[in-house]
């Protein structure tokens, strides 16, 4: 026996099935962007959390980058290629000598291009007049020096002249900047005199900073040939300034030694300059690091105020949720609505710290007398890790937002 | 066009909003243009809502800093409509339901009776096949009621269906159809 079945039809197709839900990625902007308009003290405070961050991140790298793109201009302009020779320890440690030929043997070295040197006058002191006691004599070395110095360490004149044949002969002398400073001399002139080694000199011309080799700055330099007539000069070089092809540099700085004492070596010192400014910079790159993981932490922090305000967000705003699930949006609408909401607040903060940044590396620039740098990689990175923060710190609450279940949503209003 | 009426807590909003296809059935079927609602995908419930159900709330649910124009506008929103078309559409709309005048006002500068109708400009602006509208005179002085109560029997008379849950026996007698509710049981 059979009961005839009543078919409640297993669904019978609609003729117009509607097309679905649709949200232009337009009108996804739009409606994340319009969740932030209506509380503006709110965003602005959380992206003011981002903002810092990146602005700190940001000038820390610009800052570091400007100088060091300062650092190599001046490199690229005072050149690589210096190096130095100086007399060492003895065996026995006392202070060595250069042979008073090492000039003459350094510059036999192929790649040599340039070769000149000063030289220690031992006993000789410099005053700003012969009434001042012996012992005030500021530290301020008195160097024989040849003519040709000023080119080989790339040094320029502040005021007056460089030496020449004539004045390398009598007693004239030429300042280093910080010694000039010490004596109180301002100007150079033949009516300018400070009492060296004993008798009046003439100050002819006043240097400006030497950047290459600092220890001319704190110098009195005459002539050769004046330091060993009027000063008792003995005409060993202490100090031996060289340029060499780029390209060899590494070579000769391997034979200089050896070729500027051949019997003893090992009690030569031999430098490049453009090194030590160098590793000046090498460790502002410690520090560096250290700012920088600070701004990290900065950003972090921000990243977690931007979750905040996205919870709250939620939070408040159930019942505009569900009128938009009334209105057709489907849970995707929904998630997509408060990550575009998270990713323009922590967006806005990003662009307002690169701005930040960018600013306060070109004052700081400025103030340095530097061209500000600010490394394109170092705007993306910091533009790049906003959103992923905007994402990260969206997410949570924009999928919460999705879960609602539209009738919860409506009854909280 | 009908009313459900009955008691606080009788399960009238609920009611609404199973037919509505916001919430689903623990138990029983309901069917929207022959599908079953629980077996329905997210999407595809969102999809009816989007294009065949329009719903009307007491509080108005109006966006606070938005036109009267962006407002309804939003009704087309997740239609996939150019905002040119929604914006233009949400004009014809309420000046369909006689706020010709209002297009450029914010929800407070309007009165309760005219945010309502906003509302439903918003809900009918898609123009659905089914207008559900939750005690859509609740919040109103009895004379913006009852302007409320003749522009859905306007959208009825042009061709939507409408239903309605009050709490006012007035309203619901001049309706055609009545639907008392009690427990979360239809009575009548
Ligand atoms: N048939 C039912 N099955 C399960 N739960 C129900 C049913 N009817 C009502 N409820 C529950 O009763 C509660 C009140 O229902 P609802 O909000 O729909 O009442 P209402 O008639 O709209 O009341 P009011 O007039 O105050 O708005 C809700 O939590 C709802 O889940
Ligand atoms: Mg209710």
């Amino acid at each position: 026996m059979s009961t005839p079945t009543v078919s409640t039809s297993p669904e019978p197709a609609s003729p117009t099935e509607p097309p679905p839900s649709r949200l232009r990625p337009r009108d996804v902007a739009r409606v994340g962007g319009a969740g932030l308009r209506t509380r503006p003290l709110r965003v602005f405070l959380s992206a003011l959390g981002i903002a810092i961050g990146i602005a700190a991140m940001i000038s820390v790298v610009g800052i570091s980058s400007s100088s060091r793109a300062d650092l190599d201009r001046r490199l690229a302009a005072l050149g690589t290629n210096l190096l130095t020779v100086a007399p060492g320890n003895t065996l026995a440690g006392g202070t060595a000598t250069l042979p008073a030929e090492s000039v003459a043997m350094i510059r036999r070295i192929g790649p040599v291009e340039q070769v000149t040197a000063t030289g220690t006058v031992p006993d000789a002191k410099v005053y700003r007049s012969d009434r001042i006691p012996a012992e005030e004599s500021g530290g301020l070395a008195v160097l024989a020096s040849s003519l040709d110095l000023p080119r080989a360490v790339r040094a320029t004149l502040a005021d007056g002249a460089w030496l020449n044949a004539a004045t390398a002969r009598y007693p004239a002398v030429v300042l280093g900047s910080t010694a000039a400073r010490r004596l109180g001399i301002g100007a150079a002139g033949p009516d300018v005199q400070v009492y060296l080694g004993g008798r009046w000199f003439t100050v002819v011309g006043l240097l400006a900073p030497v950047a290459l080799a600092p220890e001319l700055d704190s110098a009195a330099l005459v002539g050769w040939s004046a330091a060993t007539a009027h000063l008792g000069f003995d005409g060993h070089p202490t100090t031996v300034y060289t340029r060499t092809k780029d390209s060899a540099v590494e070579a000769v700085q391997a034979v200089l030694a050896a070729t500027a004492n051949p019997q003893a070596p090992n009690e030569v010192k031999v430098s490049r300059p453009s090194d030590a400014l160098a590793a000046r910079q090498a460790t502002d790159r410690a520090f560096t690091g250290l700012l920088l993981g600070l701004g990290a932490v900065a950003l972090l922090v921000g990243g977690v105020g931007v979750a905040n305000t996205m919870v709250i967000s939620v939070l408040e705003r159930r019942a505009e949720i569900g009128l938009r699930r009334s209105l057709g949006a489907t849970r995707r609408h929904i998630l997509l609505q408060f990550l575009a909401e998270s990713l323009l607040l922590s967006a806005l903060g990003g662009a307002g710290g690169v701005v930040v940044g960018i600013g306060v590396t070109t004052v700081y620039a400025a103030t340095q007398s530097w061209e500000a740098v600010v490394p394109a990689w170092a705007t993306a990175g910091g533009m790049g890790a906003t959103l992923l923060i905007g994402v990260v710190a969206g997410l949570y609450p924009a999928i919460r937002a999705a879960r609602l279940s539209p009738t919860t949503a409506l009854a909280t209003a | 066009m009908l009313a459900i009426v009955g008691p606080s807590g009788s399960g009238k909003s609920t009611m609404l909003h199973l037919i509505g296809t916001l919430d689903r059935p623990s138990a029983g079927t309901v069917r929207v243009e022959g599908h079953d609602v629980a077996r329905l995908s997210d999407r595809r419930l969102s999809a009816l809502r989007a294009h065949r159900i329009g719903f009307v709330f007491q509080q108005f649910h109006l966006a606070p800093g938005r036109t009267a124009v962006d407002n309804v506008a939003d009704g087309l929103l997740y239609t996939g409509a150019p905002v040119r078309e929604r914006r233009d559409r949400a004009a014809e709309t309420l000046v369909r339901v006689g706020l010709g005048d209002r297009l450029g006002h914010l929800p407070h500068e309007m009165s309760g009776g005219e945010r309502q109708r906003v509302a439903i400009a918003r809900a009918v602006v898609g123009e659905p096949a089914l207008l559900l509208a939750d005690e859509p005179t609740g919040s109103l002085d009895s004379a913006s009621g009852a302007g409320v109560m003749e522009l859905l029997r306007d959208l009825h008379s042009a061709g939507t269906s409408v239903v309605v849950i009050t709490h006012d026996r007035d309203i619901a007698a001049g309706l055609p159809r009545q639907v008392a509710m009690r427990d979360g049981e239809v009575v009548r």
